[in-house]
């Protein structure tokens, strides 16, 4: 077992470092992946394992992505009179002033990420249930038309990111490998996280939230605290994200609210939610699937999408992982008392994520 | 934006504008909300795509201005269609999310959202779209206010309808069955409703009111595939606001939303106009919370 569980590590560390190298054509669409694997694994935290089904996760992202171009141009040149422009000032940035402005800038937008989380959490936590699935939604889509009709930040017309000094080749290898360790740092982090005390904490808020809180857990603290964690990935990758796409534009790039906002929660749906792997088992499939038979649906694709959230969720809710936990309980570590009838596969394989992941 | 201000301020003839325009509108609103409410009371379940069912009403009146008929012809049409298209989506889609989490007919309804704006997109184009009445305006104040006509029929089309729905639910068997299962589903079950064909028939007319609603809108205001969010987001603020089952509260708030939609439209710009509603919408929630934090505190 141990054995196997290393290979299986190993095997996805070093197929996500030669990728790129082994397929040079495709690095794009694989570093689009290690993101949207990213972005399962972070609704996952919220959705999944606290029950709180947030439509407006992609907010961070396109915080962390507004953050980091302000920061990285601010660094040189004042941003308003480089925006009201649109992007007729070219900007020359050295090497040193590139590189530690694209890392700085990654900072101030996971540490502004965090921030926008803990001020939006105290508007938004007292809601449950439904109102707070809207009440997400309706930020996330406030923000894209505030930022849209903020001339600062380039309104609507959006912002030209620097230009990556040096070869395209080049360019591309590094935020492939950008968005790659963040994803595989979330991860990890996540993996260990959900096997703390705080793993529980917010698999019992899930379960029942007044009940936890009258056990002594602070829920409103776990939940600002998975919110800020949420918030803090999804910032380094839109700053990433942002780079890599090297334009920043409120509705489109930014804020997608009906692309990657709802691609996140459909994938952790598709894998199973409020487990470790089914977000990235969701994420790799709809991504292929997605890449693959995209351009042949001339349109439709859009409509697919919609035709594939409500098919997953009226009739593969439990999704991958929650439907092989139904059918071969004893791999997942779970205990089925036969006898007592058949009993929700679906929690109980959301109480085991640890054993689920090995 | 101060100047804009100064202008009501300066010509208070403007705010009877704004006012009359946003009452107009609201009237259309509340159609919408209430299907909305009776949905969510009767079924709890919370159809996020409301607003693409009022866009596909309004489609259905511009496509027979294409065809040449006055959109008004529009109106049984869209009722009778939107019905059967409602029963459609219910049998494959909404029966099987009754009784399920509340995140899971959301989901449902949000990926419906999506599936039908896209399709709209794709069969009629992304351009802002109208149906031509052909109805006259009417200037009072010394042309400071105008009153296109056809606001005026929509708005009595939209009483008339709403008063039909109302008779219809206090009066019929079927309306009785509707409230008796939206109090109590298992009891009313007991008694020999077929609740089952009851929700199929409170989501139909739910999609029914909400395509007459989207007839009116495309007379008398524009329509865009895209535009279906922004009254879905309208549909839940004025029933957070009102509260279920509630008919005066859904229309008053329909109403004061409609004018404050235009006030802050005429203030901030109306490129503000989305902005602004779902401002409105984060801001009821809030209020919403404050509110619920305070009985909390009453019962511990």
């Amino acid at each position: 077992m141990k054995g196997s569980v290393i290979a299986l590590y190993g095997g996805i560390l070093l197929a996500g470092m030669v990728a790129p190298l082994v397929f040079p054509n495709y690095t794009f669409q694989v570093a689009v992946l290690w993101m949207m694997i990213l972005f399962a694994l972070t609704w996952d935290i919220m959705g999944g394992q606290m029950g709180y089904n947030s439509l407006g996760n992609i907010l961070f992202f396109g915080a962390g992505m507004y953050i980091s171009a302000v920061v990285q141009i601010s660094m040189v040149f004042d941003v308003g009179e480089y925006t009201a422009a649109f992007g007729a000032i070219k900007i020359e940035f050295s090497d040193a002033q590139y590189f530690t402005g694209i890392f700085l800038g990654i900072g101030a937008a996971a540490i502004g990420a965090v921030v926008c989380a803990l001020i939006i959490g105290l508007a938004v936590f007292g809601l449950r249930g439904p109102y707070f699935a809207i009440g997400t939604l309706g930020i996330a889509l406030a923000t894209a038309e505030l930022i849209a009709g903020w001339d600062y930040v380039g309104g609507g017309g959006g912002i030209s990111m620097p230009v990556f000094p040096g070869d395209p080749d080049v360019r591309s290898l590094f935020f492939y490998y950008m968005c790659f360790a963040a994803a595989v740092a979330t991860f990890a982090f996540l993996k260990w996280l959900y096997s703390t005390r705080f793993g529980l904490a917010i698999n019992a808020i899930r379960d029942n939230e007044n009940k936890a809180e009258a056990m002594g857990v602070h829920t409103k603290r776990y939940k600002m605290v998975a919110w800020s964690i949420a918030a803090f990935f999804l910032g380094i990758i839109g700053a990433v994200f942002g780079n890599m796409v090297g334009f920043v534009e409120p509705l489109e790039v930014a804020f997608p609210t009906i692309t990657f906002g709802i691609f996140m929660v459909a994938m952790a749906l598709l894998g199973g939610k409020g487990t470790l792997w089914g977000p990235v088992l969701g994420a790799v499939l709809f991504h292929l699937v997605k890449e693959v038979t995209w351009t042949y649906l001339l349109g439709w694709q859009w409509v697919a999408l919609g035709a594939i959230i409500v098919i997953n969720v009226v009739y593969f809710q439990q999704g991958i992982l929650g439907w092989a936990a139904e059918k071969w309980p004893e791999r997942f570590g779970l205990i089925v008392d036969r006898g007592a009838g058949a009993g929700d596969g679906d929690e109980q394989g959301e109480a085991q994520p640890g054993e689920a992941a090995s | 934006m101060l100047d804009n201000l100064l202008v009501l301020i300066q010509a208070p003839v403007l705010n009877i504008q704004l006012l009359l325009d946003g009452v107009l509108i609201g009237a259309i609103f509340a159609m919408a909300a209430y299907g909305l409410a009776l949905v969510w009371g009767v079924m709890n379940v919370k159809n996020l795509a409301q607003g693409d069912f009022v866009i596909m009403g309004g489609y259905i009146a511009y496509t027979f201005t294409k065809f040449g008929l006055h959109p008004i012809y529009a109106l049984p049409v869209a009722f009778v269609g939107m019905f059967g298209f409602g029963w459609f989506i219910y049998a494959i889609i909404i029966r099987r999310v009754i009784g399920k989490d509340l995140f899971t007919s959301l989901l449902a309804t949000f990926g419906l959202a999506i599936l039908l704006q896209q399709a709209m997109n794709l069969i009629f184009g992304s351009d802002v779209q109208t149906a031509e009445s052909g109805f006259q305006t009417r200037f009072f104040f010394d042309g400071m206010v105008s009153i296109a006509e056809i606001k005026f029929v929509a708005l009595v089309l939209a009483v008339g309808l709403s008063a039909a729905v109302v008779v219809f639910m206090k009066r019929s068997r079927m309306g009785q069955a509707i409230r008796a299962t939206s109090q109590d589903a298992r009891a009313a079950r007991v008694l020999g409703i077929n609740t089952d064909r009851v929700y199929a028939f409170t989501f139909s007319l739910n999609s029914a009111i909400c395509g007459a609603a989207g007839v009116l809108i495309a007379m008398i205001w524009v329509i865009q595939p895209y535009f279906g969010v922004v009254y879905s987001i309208r549909s839940f603020i004025i029933v957070t606001v009102a509260g279920l089952g509630n008919l005066t509260a859904v229309i008053v708030t329909a109403l004061g939303l409609g004018a404050a939609e235009q006030f802050s439209a005429f203030i901030l710009g109306a490129e503000f106009q989305v902005a602004s509603v779902v401002c409105i919408l984060v801001a009821v929630l809030i209020w919403r919370q404050i509110q619920q934090a305070r009985k909390r505190q009453v019962v511990e």
